[in-house]
């Protein structure tokens, strides 16, 4: 359990978000969602409500955002759940933040594709910028995470920063990285080297038309040999 | 042919453009619809659905095209298993499995962020042939910027008409939505896939009954990962026979291969079934870091499955019947190299605090155990264990084997499993190495 939440003090919580509801937009936003699924199976709506609860909180917050008990209750409440289960739901998957995270929350994924690719040199970088594994800097800016695979291992190590990805990263350019967006700027999103996607470093050795038109293949379909 | 030709030799690779199904799969062109028309999705995709329901079913099958999600199960064969008329009034549904979460795999992660049409036609043409009602494509959390392109991608299939009632004037409707997840190897599960949807923890279900019975709401769900879904219209477009050529007997097909580790490009590309691991090393990844000396061992498809020492890998054909001949599989063919820099023991017992991290905590073998195996395994990391504790860590592996609801028990098992069967001196090497000084300071 050490990994358990510590829910911070709740009625200093309550005074802060008890009154929460969604801005204009998303409340629209949350009917459209609830709208996805059969009427009766609101409950599935839960999800994504969550992770907009969580995006209005930290847009009010200036940071990844979190989500505090009573937004829960009130998720709970319009999908007519309680709050148990939508606490079940907040606590049962990771991407939900049950405290309060810092303006960028730097997930280095250290799974073993990234493991092998150097994401021990990310976490360096990250510890030599002085952000505290598990922990928020005191200025509020960065809080730092090692994840579990996130699923880019072609363009390992990698880490994501709130909605983005950095990819292809080595001590250098995490640095790098950390830097810009300490200092205000948008670092370049994706692979940090000269690499288009998941393709080969120097180009592509596959489907090279595509680099420069929209080829269409389907001409070739019945050319006999495959080779 | 006459009947006295001899078969000819299967053929493995490499293949040639024309005959990839993920043209955009590196993203240099647009994935939009208009883009993506151009290339040859949605085109007269009615006449598809023309070919009638069970008839769809039946091409699926003769290409032999096997689920791509790691099991390799006969894809028509799943789809043939959904009721072919409703009797109580309960809708059928679709599931898509893009929770792509094992370590090792990315590429429904390129299939979705540049080829999200194919996808789409796929959902469109599954659900009809197996009678569905709408399909729910279930996205991993972490794949914001694909969930957004799927999104809007989905939505441009309404706005042409090709989703939604009468879709793509065939006079079938159907709808398709997308879910996504928020941080959950385990919902990658079907059946903890199918309760995420519903808004629960995502812990799988007991079978039976099987979803095809009673999964989503209760009502018959299939569950198809992306691939699978993805590649069933061009099957169609161009025969069960085209796809059927390729690859060996029972392995049928193209496949996007995702190569990482200690390669010299890591790269994500569509081989044939079949293709040797060198001729899928050397041609599209600029071969092993340090050359095919310094190569290791092999984890040839995705974590879950026990890894491959050098010798026996370098010829190996990449399906899923050539690498479970060598005591492994193909999974998602998510192929993790290791060269000879790599501290092995610990490249497995990171995997172990991967599973550990994601059991769902259900099941007690797995949820124990996990951690257990974990925790033994980083004592044989550092080589502060005793060396009868390999033993007992076997013994222990193959007690969550099997044991559990769900395959994560088994999954958390098999790569400490292939560790030990194929690194057991240097386990034993390095528990000798810690204890050396000791023993001679006691003598």
């Amino acid at each position: 359990m050490a990994d358990a939440p510590q829910i911070p003090d709740e009625a200093e919580v309550r005074a802060r978000w008890g009154s929460f509801a969604w801005t204009a937009e998303n409340a629209e936003q949350a009917k459209v969602v609830i709208a996805r699924y059969p009427d009766g199976r609101q409950q599935s709506a839960v999800m994504p409500l969550l992770d907009l609860a969580q995006r209005q909180v930290g847009a009010e917050t200036q940071t990844q955002g979190w989500l505090p008990v009573p937004v829960m209750e009130y998720i709970g409440d319009q999908l007519d759940m309680p709050y148990m289960r939508v606490y079940e739901v907040a606590t049962f998957y990771t991407m939900y933040n049950l405290a309060p995270v810092g303006r960028f929350h730097v997930q280095v994924c250290g799974t073993t594709p990234c493991m092998l690719r150097g994401s021990d040199d990310v976490l360096a970088a990250c510890k030599n910028k002085g952000l505290i594994k598990g922990g928020t800097t005191p200025d509020g800016l960065f809080t730092l995470n090692e994840v579990e695979c996130l699923g880019a291992c072609a363009n390992a190590p990698m880490v994501q920063i709130n909605d983005d990805n950095y990819e292809d990263l080595t001590y250098e350019t995490m640095t790098a990285v950390l830097e810009t967006l300490a200092a205000g700027g948008q670092p370049k999103i994706g692979p940090q080297i000269d690499r288009q996607t998941s393709a080969p470093e120097g180009g592509p050795t596959t489907l090279k038309e595509m680099v420069s038109e929209n080829h269409d293949y389907r001409g070739q379909w019945n050319e006999g040999a495959r080779a | 042919m006459s009947d006295a030709a001899p078969a000819p030799a299967p053929f493995v690779g490499p293949l040639s453009d024309k005959d990839r199904i993920f043209t955009n799969v590196h993203g240099f062109q647009d994935w939009g619809i208009d883009a993506a028309m151009k290339r040859g999705d949605w085109d007269n995709t009615k006449a598809l659905m023309e070919i009638g329901q069970d008839a769809i079913i039946d091409r699926i099958k003769a290409s032999n095209l096997r689920g791509r999600g790691g099991a390799g199960f006969p894809t028509g064969m799943k789809w043939s298993f959904m009721p072919k008329e409703s009797k109580d009034g309960r809708p059928s549904f679709l599931v898509i499995n893009a929770d792509e979460s094992e370590p090792g795999s990315c590429k429904d992660r390129e299939i979705i962020r540049h080829d999200p049409h194919k996808l789409i036609e796929g959902a469109l043409i599954a659900g009809f042939a197996m009678r569905a009602r709408a399909a729910y494509i279930y996205i991993r959390g972490e794949f914001i910027y694909e969930a957004k392109v799927l999104f809007a991608a989905v939505q441009q299939a309404y706005d042409r008409g090709f989703l939604g009632k009468n879709a793509c004037g065939s006079g079938y409707d159907f709808d398709v939505f997308v879910h996504r997840g928020a941080g959950a190897y385990i919902c990658g599960e079907e059946t903890a896939q199918i309760e995420s949807i519903e808004g629960k923890k995502g812990q799988p279900r007991l079978k039976p009954p099987f979803p095809a019975g009673a999964g989503l709401y209760g009502c018959p769900t299939t569950v198809n990962n992306v691939e699978s879904i993805a590649v069933s219209p061009t099957i169609l477009r161009r025969g069960p026979e085209w796809f059927n050529s390729f690859g060996r007997e029972g392995n049928k097909g193209t496949k996007l291969f995702q190569i990482s580790g200690h390669v010299n490009k890591p790269c994500v590309v569509e081989e044939s079934m079949g293709i040797s691991f060198e001729e899928l090393i050397e041609k599209h990844c600029g071969g092993i870091r340090g050359g095919w000396d310094n190569l290791l061992a092999v984890i040839p498809g995705g974590s879950s499955v026990p890894l491959v020492p050098a010798r026996q890998i370098r010829d190996a054909p990449m399906d899923f019947d050539g690498l479970k001949a060598l005591g492994s599989g193909l999974g998602t063919a998510a192929v993790i190299v290791m060269d000879k820099s790599t501290d092995i023991v610990r490249a497995i017992s990171r995997l172990s605090y991967f599973y550990k991290h994601e059991s769902c905590g259900q099941c007690t073998p797995c949820r124990e155990g996990t951690g257990w195996m974990w925790r033994v395994m980083e004592r044989l990391r550092t080589g502060e264990a005793d060396v009868s504790e390999i033993d007992m860590l076997y013994d222990v592996t193959k007690q969550v084997e099997g044991h559990t609801i769900c395959a994560l028990g088994d999954a958390a098992a098999w790569p400490i499993q292939g560790l030990i069967k194929h690194f057991r001196p240097e386990i034993e090497q390095r528990i000798a190495d810690k204890r050396g000084p000791l023993v001679e300071a006691a003598e």
